[in-house]
């Protein structure tokens, strides 16, 4: 099951037989995945299989104990999370982050912090979520989770990544803006940039991803594109019964 | 009537300095959580070093300043360089005991470098010279000074930190550094900034200490307990509380002290310990968590 | 360091040799008798600096107890030494009363003035709650030199004794110095080993965890924080009984605290054998330093931040690893294989 593929120059991340602990407990057993230049990649499984410490461990906030990351053709391992940020991977971490102190406006211009080049900018990222020009000077913690959610995908945008991480977006949301904002993952995977999202909404990340990886018990248990993948096939993978 | 007036004009002057002890500490707590228990040898440190080089180049002391504060920005980068941040993410006793351990050590390296003798920075007529308000109530000009020199600062730091930035990648880190460090902040970096920044605030307020007084080598840890006081009173976190900190912990003392000369330092104390029972989060604390 | 890195799951937990009970029992009772005898076979000088060495084993247990076990930095416990040796001055000398009631007032007054204290300082935390302790103590010392005037605080005061030829004070000051040298050691041993020594280190490791599991850290910290005040205050007593003249600034110096802190953090901060491995480093230091006061601190301070920053665990959690080793029996350990260290 987890045969790999020869890695190539279109890989823009590799992810090698990684283990990862937290003290002694071991979250993540010998997980390997590929991104692709350009493609959506969905992590799915349920709570606790180490979706989140996956992208922790691409994004450098959790050191990897074995096995290698490989972002651009350039190991990883021990680059530090905001060396990495300015290398271009961006994330849109787990409960969202928003800096208290900071305005709108602020949170966002954080994100530009590393002034990397590229197409994102306060206005652009204001067209994609209009309502935060009209909230920009309001303290970043004053808004609705939605616009919360919003706030720190446009965040993550403002770096201009190569690499996009965004960790359960649709959390505790309502479903209709849990549409919207995946209307706007949809755009900003047509744009070119390459997206790991993880999820635990599985039809959800299924629309939008050009391939899935199931984790469970930090492990991956399937790999595929969805269209090849059969729902008993995802649930037994999802849940291991 | 008159005594009144010049009593809480003298303790304003001398909070605006404890204002300037306070914000420095400040700032610290509120970037890394930290208390720097050796806030108040550096205070002295600064003055020695501004009595140095107004001794050995012959320069008033508000000139040696352009020394001073550089100098004392660069030690505080290295001090969170080099020692600091080698103690980060062990608890909270590291540091705290790394400071204190440094704290004796400036002092008794003081002492033997000047001996326990009391120091004073020169700086000529402006430390006599003062402003005559009618009737027999005068402002020194050195005072003034030192007020006018702290409300510049206040405003500085602001604008540094609302306007700038490097202030809001500070406020970020303040918040939550592992999320900015995902931001492409490097947090050790901004803990070296914040600690250069603090030593530089420290400079300064030893200079003008200073000035305005002598100081001797065992003087840190009452500048600490000031400066400590005015945060209590004004509230953590809030860099304007600790301007207002300051100027109560300067009214407290000098009303203390008209009443009797050995109560100056006892009634901020008891200000302090009164707030602390009264309104634990300070007079003018932000609601975030200290 | 390179095995562990490839053992996936941890088989091989450090297994700490421990002495036998029995055995240490029988150590410990071997050094009480040696130092009960102490008069029999040792000169006068051995049995002053015995004094001097128990007196401060005792305030570096009390701060390791206080610090190392419960959390609480005090820079400020010399509060407790100055109202110690006052007391003792009070009783003794005012009051006329014999000496031993002057201790039990030491440790009263500490311990009865650590309650609004710890009132007070309870709302700080850490850094804060450090510097906290310190202003207690400044006003305690304020209030002794200026205020208190049947204390006569100003200008120092000699305690008379008048009741005493010089050989029988000091073998009751050594033989009350071996009585709190070991008690306070004692005392932390068998706290350690009661629920108090358990809830302690959960709160240490985890204040709100530990709170939410049921144990009244507040209480806890309280009952800690004012047991440590009235040793520190007895410790006091027996400091001045052995110095005979007192005066506001030395007894309330911040030194004291500063020797307890580099003792506790040089020898190894929360453990038991930490701040008697400190006090001889501390002994032997400052014996070999004596007409350098400042450089015997700059020395100490050095060390201290050099071990906090290269060995937190201090010189006896540099021996422990070596030689996994534990004199103290205090540490408990899961049965089979546990995945918890330390």
């Amino acid at each position: 099951m987890n045969q790999q593929p020869t890695t190539n120059n279109q890989q823009l991340l590799t992810v090698e037989q990684v283990n990862v602990f937290y003290g002694e407990l071991q979250a993540l057993f010998e997980v390997s995945i590929q991104v692709g230049q350009g493609e959506t990649i969905a992590i799915i499984g349920a709570n606790g299989a180490g979706k989140t410490t996956l992208l922790r461990a691409i994004s450098g906030e959790v050191p990897v104990k074995q096995g290698q990351i490989n972002y651009q053709n350039k190991a990883t391992r021990g680059v530090a999370a905001h060396q990495l940020t300015k290398l271009g991977i961006s994330l849109v971490p787990e409960g969202r982050k928003i800096f208290p102190s900071l305005s709108v406006s602020e949170n966002l211009k954080i994100g530009a912090y590393s002034n990397r080049k590229g197409p994102w900018n306060l206005e652009k990222v204001y067209q994609l979520f209009p309502v935060l020009r009209e909230r920009a000077n309001v303290s970043g913690t004053n808004l609705s989770g939605g616009q919360q959610q919003m706030l720190a995908i446009g965040r993550a945008l403002m770096n201009n990544p190569d690499l996009l991480l965004m960790d359960e977006i649709s959390l505790g949301l309502a479903p209709i803006i849990v549409k919207d904002i995946y209307n706007v993952v949809k755009d900003i995977a047509r744009s070119g940039t390459t997206l790991i999202i993880v999820e635990q909404d599985v039809s959800r990340s299924l629309q939008v991803a050009d391939r899935v990886y199931c984790l469970l018990e930090g492990r991956v248990s399937l790999q595929g594109q969805p269209a090849d993948l059969r729902p008993e096939q995802i649930s037994q993978a999802y849940f291991g019964v | 009537m008159e005594t009144v007036i010049t009593v809480v004009l003298q303790g304003i002057l001398l909070g605006s300095l404890y204002a300037l002890f306070a914000m420095g500490l400040s700032l610290i707590f509120g970037v890394m959580r930290l208390v720097n228990l050796a806030h108040g040898d550096l205070i002295i440190c600064a003055a020695y070093l501004g009595l140095v080089l107004t001794q050995s180049l012959g320069i008033s002391p508000f000139l040696s300043l352009i020394i001073v504060i550089p100098a004392f920005f660069g030690i505080g980068m290295l001090f969170q360089v080099g020692m600091l941040n080698r103690t980060l993410g062990k608890g909270p006793l590291p540091p705290l005991l790394v400071t204190f351990g440094l704290s004796v050590i400036l002092q008794n390296a003081l002492l033997l470098g000047f001996k326990a003798d009391n120091k004073r920075l020169d700086a000529g007529s402006v430390e006599t010279a003062s402003l005559q308000l009618g009737g027999n109530i005068a402002v020194g000009i050195l005072p003034l000074i030192t007020l006018s020199i702290t409300v510049a600062v206040m405003f500085g730091m602001q604008a540094l930190l609302g306007r700038t930035s490097l202030g809001r990648a500070l406020r970020a880190t303040s918040d939550d550094a592992a999320t900015a460090e995902i931001m492409g902040i490097d947090s050790r970096k901004m803990y070296a900034i914040a600690m250069g920044i603090s030593l530089a605030l420290v400079s300064i307020a030893g200079v003008l200490l200073g000035i305005r007084t002598t100081f001797a080598p065992s003087d840190g840890p009452a500048r600490l307990i000031f400066a400590f006081e005015a945060v209590i009173i004004g509230g953590l976190g809030s860099l304007w509380g600790s301007f207002v900190g300051g100027l109560l912990l300067g009214l407290a003392q000098s009303i203390g002290a008209q009443i009797n000369p050995g109560w100056f330092q006892l009634t901020g104390h008891l200000l302090t310990l009164l707030v602390l029972v009264v309104r634990p989060t300070g007079l003018f604390a932000r609601t975030r968590e200290a | 360091m390179l095995k562990s890195e490839i053992t996936p799951v941890v088989t091989d937990i450090p297994k700490l040799r421990r002495i036998p009970e029995r055995w240490f029992a029988l150590i410990s009772g071997i050094v009480v008798v040696v130092l009960l005898t102490g008069p029999l076979w040792a000169g006068a000088g051995l049995m002053r600096n015995a004094v001097d060495f128990l007196s401060y084993l005792a305030l570096a247990q009390m701060w390791n107890l206080l610090a190392g076990y419960a959390g609480m930095l005090s820079i400020g416990q010399q509060a407790w030494i100055g109202l110690g040796g006052y007391s003792l001055f009070v009783v003794a000398d005012d009051l006329q009363l014999p000496l031993i009631l002057g201790f039990v007032m030491a440790g009263i007054v500490a311990a009865v003035l650590a309650l609004p204290a710890s009132w007070l300082l309870f709302r700080l935390r850490g850094g804060y709650f450090a510097v906290g302790t310190w202003v207690i103590a400044e006003v305690f010392r304020l209030l002794v030199t200026n205020n208190v005037e049947w204390l006569r605080g100003g200008y120092g005061r000699t305690l008379n004794v008048a009741d005493f030829d010089p050989d029988t004070r000091e073998l009751v000051t050594y033989m009350l110095a071996v009585a709190i040298g070991i008690g306070a050691t004692a005392l932390v041993f068998w706290l350690m080993r009661s629920r108090v020594g358990l809830g302690l280190t959960a709160i240490r490791d985890a204040e709100v965890a530990a709170g939410s599991l049921g144990i009244n850290t507040n209480r806890m910290k309280l009952f800690v924080y004012v047991l440590c005040a009235g040793v520190t205050g007895v410790v006091g007593a027996l400091i001045y009984l052995n110095q005979l003249r007192i005066t506001p600034d030395a007894a309330f110096s911040p030194q004291w605290t500063a020797f307890m802190i580099f003792i506790v953090v040089i020898g190894g901060i929360g453990t038991i054998e930490g701040p008697i491995v400190g006090t001889i480093v501390f002994y032997f230091l400052r014996e070999g330093l004596t007409d350098l006061s400042e450089w015997a601190l700059i020395i100490l301070g050095a060390i201290a931040v050099i071990t906090m920053l290269f060995a937190p665990e201090g010189l006896w959690g540099l021996l422990k690893r070596q030689f996994s080793l534990e004199v103290f029996p205090i540490s408990r350990w899961l049965p089979v294989k546990s995945s918890e260290k330390n």
